[in-house]
């Protein structure tokens, strides 16, 4: 396995709100982390990627314990982690978000190359790679995010809710970029609150709720479940 | 009142502009990376004269040779505070915060006072000394000699924080520590090359005004004054800020000396704070 989660329990101070929870993505594999607004998914990823501690439990990549490594020593491993709300640096230009993606030095020996992959990924970014990151549009900066992360070469790329306000024709084309990484053999982590849209990319799904694993399974099952229904829709 | 009485405050308050605006800077870097405010910026000024003056009276350096050294002294002292006090003090509250760096002052203000008594030292005939007559005025050598280092800094720190890659990771740790940090930037060590940049630009700052200005335990307290304003007029964070906001008190400073009167001016620049803050609260440049 290239990621593994096991038993992960996560707090802010006092307050837990991560029970137990495992999941595990193979190497070029695609999989959902599902849940409604609140469950923790958004904890969990951000607990892989080391900005929260891990209370109790392990994180593993390609074998190696990650749990006492700082944020900073994770992405040279091969993990990319696209944050929640894009969080591109509005005050820098597109093309210094894409190299500072590139920092360790694997990345920044290959980064020209790997900035002009990620222009024909998304053409808008070498259109725009002179201005300011906040002077793009919110699906312009969705791109610029996956851009950035992608810049890092990952073996793994995280992405908390990439699609969040995104008009259908860019996140359709979005979409068409996940194939692509996936048909290159990159392993995607999706985190997403859309059930469906999720379940069309991934191979397997994970449902969280209320902090806790709910149900796990191949996409074919969950896409249908009643469970699931229960779940999301409170019903 | 002589056009030439008026030209020679006008580049007299751009020079003295620039020194402020190389304290200010220091303290804008600190705190747009991560929001503390460090209440001993002054200290470390009156440290830097401190230590230009003893190694000129000890070792008989001059300022002009000892800057690079008292600029790595001050920038190693940024980075034992950083890793002494203040990554202790991050998740504390706000009020623990304020009371390290206040008193962090207290304590160096005292030191110096116990150490090296409260009395005015300066240092006599630097290598600068000397006035140089520009037109139909006379600036003193000193003066400009520390005004054009101070605009050399700028230019280096501009180049650094926009051009080099370390730069850039420092602007990035800045705006989203977080983002940074999933990239692989180090945000520890930028927030220890803040402060070494920061108490190194007081370094070059507190030396080269050693060589025309009284050093004494207490005399940072009115730069690092002015230096909040700098911030808060040029927008807290900003680089070009603190320069034009630097240059501006400075000649607010000095005009005004000369067409009210000395005892105004300190009123006038804070005066000149206000109108500036009610028209626009991010200051000239800010981002917030
Ligand atoms: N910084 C925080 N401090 C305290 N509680 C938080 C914080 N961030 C999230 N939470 C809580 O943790 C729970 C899970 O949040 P989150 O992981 O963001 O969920 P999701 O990403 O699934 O929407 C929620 O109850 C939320 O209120
Ligand atoms: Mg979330």
């Amino acid at each position: 396995m290239l990621l593994e989660v096991e038993n992960l329990e996560v707090a802010y101070g006092d307050y837990q709100v991560v029970w137990g929870v495992s999941l595990a993505v193979a190497a070029g594999e695609s999989v959902a982390l599902l849940g409604p607004n609140g469950s923790g998914k958004s904890t969990v990823v951000n607990t892989i990627s080391g900005l929260l501690p891990a209370k109790a439990g392990d994180i593993r990549f390609n074998g190696v314990s990650l749990v006492d490594r700082p944020t900073h020593a994770r992405a040279p491993l091969g993990i990319a982690h696209v944050l929640e709300r894009r969080r591109v640096f509005p005050h820098l230009t597109v093309q210094q978000n894409l190299f500072l993606g590139a920092w360790h030095s694997a990345a920044r020996a290959a980064r020209g190359e790997t900035a002009q992959r990620i222009f024909g990924l998304f053409p808008r970014l070498l259109e725009r790679q002179n201005q300011l990151a906040r002077t793009l549009s919110g699906g312009e900066q969705q791109m610029l995010a996956i851009g950035r992360g992608l810049m890092a070469l990952p073996r793994l790329l995280m992405v908390d809710e990439p699609f969040l306000g995104l008009a259908p024709q860019v996140a359709q084309q979005l979409q068409s970029v996940f194939e692509t990484l996936k048909s290159e053999g990159m392993a995607i982590l999706f985190i997403e609150q859309n059930v469906r849209l999720a379940l069309s990319m991934a191979g397997r799904g994970y449902i969280l709720e209320g902090g806790r694993l709910a149900i796990a399974g191949p996409a074919a099952t969950l896409v249908d479940s009643p469970e699931v229904r229960r779940i999301f829709l409170g019903v | 009142m002589s056009r030439d009485l008026i030209l020679q405050a006008i580049i007299s308050g751009i020079l003295m502009g620039l020194i402020y605006a190389l304290v200010a800077v220091g303290l804008s870097l600190i705190f747009g990376l991560m929001e503390i405010v460090n209440f001993a910026h002054g200290e470390f000024l009156m440290l830097a004269m401190f230590a230009t003056f003893w190694l000129w009276a000890v070792f008989g350096l001059d300022p002009l040779i000892s800057l690079p050294l008292v600029a790595a002294m001050l920038a190693c002292g940024g980075i034992l505070v950083h890793f002494g006090i203040i990554r202790r003090l991050l998740s504390a509250p706000m009020l623990a915060q304020v009371c390290g760096t206040f008193g962090l002052a207290v304590a160096l203000r005292a030191g110096a006072q116990f150490l090296w008594t409260p009395d005015f030292r300066t240092i006599t005939s630097p290598m600068s000394a000397g006035r140089v007559e520009i037109g139909p005025v006379f600036i003193g050598q000193p003066q400009l000699v520390a005004g054009l280092i101070c605009l050399f800094a700028f230019a280096a720190l501009w180049a650094f924080i926009t051009r080099t890659d370390t730069g850039l990771a420092l602007q990035a740790t800045a705006q989203d520590r977080q983002a940074a940090a999933v990239m692989g930037i180090p945000t520890e060590r930028m927030w220890a090359l803040g402060w070494a940049i920061g108490l190194g630009c007081v370094g070059i700052a507190g030396c080269l005004l050693s060589t025309f200005y009284y050093i004494f335990p207490e005399v940072g307290v009115n730069f690092a004054l002015l230096a909040f304003v700098a911030v808060a007029l040029g927008g807290f964070g900003s680089i070009i800020g603190s320069l034009v906001a630097g240059v501006l008190i400075g000649l607010t400073e000095s005009l005004g000396g000369l067409l009210l009167d000395p005892s105004y001016k300190t009123l006038i620049v804070f005066g000149l704070y206000l109108g500036v803050v009610i028209v626009r609260p991010m200051g000239l440049f800010g981002r917030f």
